[in-house]
C-alpha cells in the first residue's frame, strides 16, 4: 500500500479549484461583517447593535476555548487571562501608538471603524486607525499565544483537575499583575518620551485603562468571528484537527498511533490563546466598556467555560449557539430584574440535567445533512 | 541474519517485583509469533515496553538495528511497531472511519497551516486518507459501519477494528494484545484466516498476546512462554504442548495438591 502523501499527489485538486475554495469562506465573511456594518446596524437600536457586538466577541471566545476544552480534552478555565494578555497589548499599541503618531489618543479610524461614539469621524473610508487596530488585535493575539504557549506546557504533566487549577492560576496572576501597573501616562509630552517599558507599565492598574480610542466595530468584530470560525471548522474537519480529538478519547490509543501529544497539546493552547487574544483586544476598544483586570477574571474564564460546556464539548456550531444564547439571555431576563441571575443560574442547572452533553453534544448543526457531506468511498486499489 | 525485532534480555522490576526479567525475542520478517503465559505472567507489561509504555530497566530493544529504548510511544509507532490493547481503547465517541484516520495521521507530511489554509496538498493527503482508511475498512469488513459511532460497534467488531486502526500507522511489526478475547467460535475462526491472510498481504510480522489456545497453536509459528516474568519455554507449538515447565505453569506441579484433596 502506497504511502499517502504519494497518493496524495495523485488525488490533488486543480490548483484555481482549491485557491478559489480556500479564499471564498473569507470573502463570505468580510462582505458578512461589511453588510452587518454597513446596512444592518444603522437600522438598528444601539442597545441591540451592542448585543451583536457582544455575542461577537463571545463566540470567538466560546470557540478559541473549545479548541482546548472541547477538542483536546484539556481543562482550562484561565480563558480570560488569555483575553487580558491580548487586551492589554492591543489597548497599549493603540493608545500609545496613537499618541506617537498623531500626538493624542482620539480615534483615528475610518467608515470601518466607526461607532456611534466617535464623533470625530470625518468621513474618510480608510483612516490610520484602521490599519492600527486590526495589528493591534493581532499582535495582542500573538502575545496571548505566547502566553499560551506557557500555560500549555505544564499541560503536558498534568491532566484533568490540576490542570483546571494551573490555568486559574495563571489568569489570576495575569489579573495580580495588571492591578499592581501603574496610572496611564496622560500627558502627551511625557508619552513622546516615554521608552517601551514605561509604556508597557503605565497601563491603568485597578482603575483600569481608560481613554482607548474606540475601535471595535461590528465590522471588525464579525471579520474576525469568521476567522475564527473558519480556523476552527478547517482544523476540526483535517487530520490535524482529529489528532486532538483522539487525545481526548483516549490519550494512551493516541500516543500509541502515533500521534504527538505532547505537540498537540501545546498547539491547541496556543490557538485557543491566539483567538481569546484578538477577543480580549476587541473587548479593550468597545464603547462603554473600561478595560479593566476586575472585568477579566475567572468570574468571566467560568462564563466561557460555560458556553462551552452547554453547547457541547467539541462542537463549534454547539459554542456558537450556546455563546449566542448566554449573550442574550441575561438581557431578555431584564425584566426579573434582580431575580434573573437566579432564573439564569436555574436554567443553566435543568440543562444540565436534562442535556449533560450540552445543546450538541458532539455533533454540528450541519451533521443533519451529514449523509452529503460523507467523504465518499473513492475506487478503492 | 540479523532480526527485524530484536529484543535482548529486558528487564523491568516495579519496586521489588520483577514484571519481566531478560526476555528476549527475535522476529525475522514474516514470522507470526505468539507469547503466552498465565494470568499476571507479564505478558502485557513486555507489549508496554516494546511500545515504549514503560522503559526497560536493563536490555536493549532494536528494530531493523535502531535502538527504541527511551523512545516515547509515538516515535515507536512511527519506527512502525503498532499495537492493539488488551482493555479495547478505541476512540469510542468518533466514528469507525475517523477511528482510522486518526491512524494515518502519522504517515501524513502536510502541516497544520497547510490544513487551515486548504491548500491542494491538504485536499490530496485528506483524500489519499480517507481511501486508504476505506481500504482496510473493507478488508475488515467494516466499510459499511463506517459512519457509525465506534462505542456502538459490536464486541467483535470493535476488536477488529482495533487491528484495522492498528495497521493504518502502516507498521512492520504488529503487537496484538489478546485479539480473540470476547469472540464466539465463529469469529475466532474468521480471525485465525484474517490474521494469517494480513501477514501475507502486507508482509507484516506479528506477535499476538493470547489465551485462547485453540488460536494460538493453530495460527502461531513459534510461542514464547512466560511464568512470573520469566521465560520459561520457547518453541514450535508442539513443543510447547509438551513442554513439562508450561504444563506445570498453567496446571501446577502434582505434588502441589495433597492426595484426595477436592479442587
Amino acid at each position: 500500500m502506497a504511502g499517502t502523501t504519494e497518493r496524495g499527489r495523485d488525488l490533488q485538486p486543480g490548483r484555481a479549484a482549491a485557491t478559489l475554495s480556500s479564499v471564498l469562506p473569507l470573502v463570505i465573511g468580510i462582505a458578512a461583517a461589511y453588510v452587518l456594518h454597513t446596512y444592518v446596524k444603522p437600522r438598528l437600536d444601539p442597545f441591540y447593535a451592542k448585543v451583536l457586538l457582544d455575542i461577537g466577541i463571545n463566540v470567538i471566545l466560546a470557540v478559541s476555548l473549545s479548541l482546548v476544552n472541547g477538542f483536546t480534552g484539556q481543562f482550562s478555565i484561565g480563558h480570560a487571562g488569555f483575553m487580558a494578555v491580548g487586551g492589554y497589548t492591543a489597548a497599549t499599541i493603540t493608545y500609545y501608538g496613537s499618541h506617537r503618531l498623531w500626538g493624542n489618543a482620539q480615534f483615528h479610524g475610518g467608515f470601518l471603524s466607526w461607532t456611534q461614539a466617535n464623533d470625530l469621524f470625518e468621513g474618510t473610508w480608510l483612516g490610520g486607525g484602521d490599519l492600527l487596530f486590526p495589528l493591534a488585535c493581532l499582535a495582542g493575539g500573538l502575545v496571548a499565544a505566547g502566553m499560551g504557549y506557557v500555560v500549555g506546557l505544564p499541560s503536558l504533566r498534568l491532566r484533568g483537575d490540576y490542570l483546571a487549577i494551573v490555568t486559574l492560576g495563571f489568569g489570576e496572576i495575569v489579573r495580580v499583575i495588571i492591578q499592581r501597573t501603574d496610572d496611564v501616562l496622560y500627558d502627551a509630552e511625557e508619552i513622546q518620551q516615554a521608552g517601551l517599558w514605561t509604556c508597557v507599565t503605565h497601563v491603568g492598574g485597578a482603575l483600569g485603562f481608560t481613554g482607548l480610542p474606540f475601535y471595535t466595530s461590528l465590522f471588525w468584530t464579525w471579520l474576525f468571528v469568521a476567522i475564527t470560525l473558519i480556523v476552527a471548522y478547517r482544523l476540526k474537519e483535517s487530520t490535524h484537527g482529529r489528532a486532538f480529538l483522539s487525545i481526548r478519547e483516549d490519550e494512551i490509543a493516541a500516543e500509541a498511533m502515533g500521534i504527538v501529544t505532547t505537540s498537540y497539546k501545546v498547539r491547541a493552547f496556543v490557538l485557543s490563546a491566539f483567538f481569546a487574544g484578538v477577543a480580549g483586544s476587541l473587548f479593550a476598544h468597545q464603547v462603554g466598556t473600561t478595560l479593566n483586570p476586575r472585568e477579566l477574571g475567572f468570574q468571566k474564564s467560568f462564563d466561557i467555560v460555560i458556553m462551552v460546556v452547554l453547547g457541547g464539548m467539541g462542537s463549534i456550531s454547539g459554542s456558537v449557539l450556546a455563546a449566542v444564547v448566554l449573550t442574550v439571555l441575561p438581557e431578555v431576563l431584564r425584566t426579573f430584574s434582580e431575580y434573573r441571575m437566579i432564573v439564569y443560574a436555574l436554567l443553566l442547572i435543568l440543562m444540565m440535567i436534562l442535556r449533560p452533553q450540552g445543546l450538541l453534544g458532539l455533533r454540528e448543526l450541519w451533521d443533519a445533512w451529514a449523509s452529503r457531506r460523507r467523504p465518499k468511498a473513492t475506487g478503492a486499489g | 541474519m540479523s532480526a527485524l525485532l530484536d529484543v535482548d534480555n529486558i528487564s523491568l522490576a516495579f519496586g521489588g517485583l520483577k514484571a519481566v526479567a531478560d526476555f528476549r525475542l527475535a522476529l525475522q520478517t514474516g514470522d507470526l509469533a505468539g507469547l503466552i503465559g498465565p494470568n499476571g505472567a507479564g505478558k502485557t507489561t513486555v507489549f508496554n515496553l516494546l511500545t515504549g509504555v514503560y522503559q526497560p530497566q536493563a536490555g536493549q530493544i532494536r528494530l531493523e538495528n535502531r535502538v527504541l529504548n527511551r523512545l516515547r510511544p509515538c516515535q515507536i509507532a512511527a519506527a512502525g511497531v503498532a499495537r492493539t490493547f488488551q482493555n479495547i481503547r478505541l476512540f469510542g465517541d468518533l466514528s469507525v472511519l475517523d477511528n482510522v484516520r486518526i491512524a494515518c495521521h502519522l504517515r501524513c507530511r502536510h502541516g497544520l497551516t497547510s490544513a487551515v489554509l486548504r491548500t491542494c496538498r491538504h485536499h490530496g493527503e485528506e483524500r489519499a486518507i480517507t481511501e486508504r482508511a476505506f481500504e482496510l475498512l473493507t478488508i475488515f469488513n467494516l466499510a459499511n459501519r463506517a459512519f457509525e459511532t465506534a462505542r456502538n460497534l459490536p464486541y467483535g467488531d470493535q476488536r477488529r477494528l482495533e487491528i484495522a486502526r492498528a495497521l493504518a500507522t502502516s507498521p512492520k511489526v504488529l503487537l496484538l494484545d489478546e485479539p480473540a478475547a470476547g469472540m464466539n467460535p465463529q469469529e475466532k475462526r474468521e480471525l485465525r484466516e484474517l490474521i494469517r491472510s494480513l501477514r501475507d498481504r502486507f508482509g507484516l510480522t506479528l506477535l499476538l498476546i493470547e489465551h485462547d489456545m485453540g488460536v494460538v497453536m493453530d495460527i502461531c509459528e513459534r510461542i514464547t512462554v512466560l511464568d512470573h516474568g520469566l521465560t520459561i519455554a520457547i518453541g514450535t507449538p508442539g513443543e510447547i504442548q509438551k513442554n513439562p515447565k508450561v504444563i506445570e505453569a498453567y496446571l501446577g506441579t502434582p505434588g502441589e495438591l495433597a492426595p484426595g484433596e477436592v479442587v
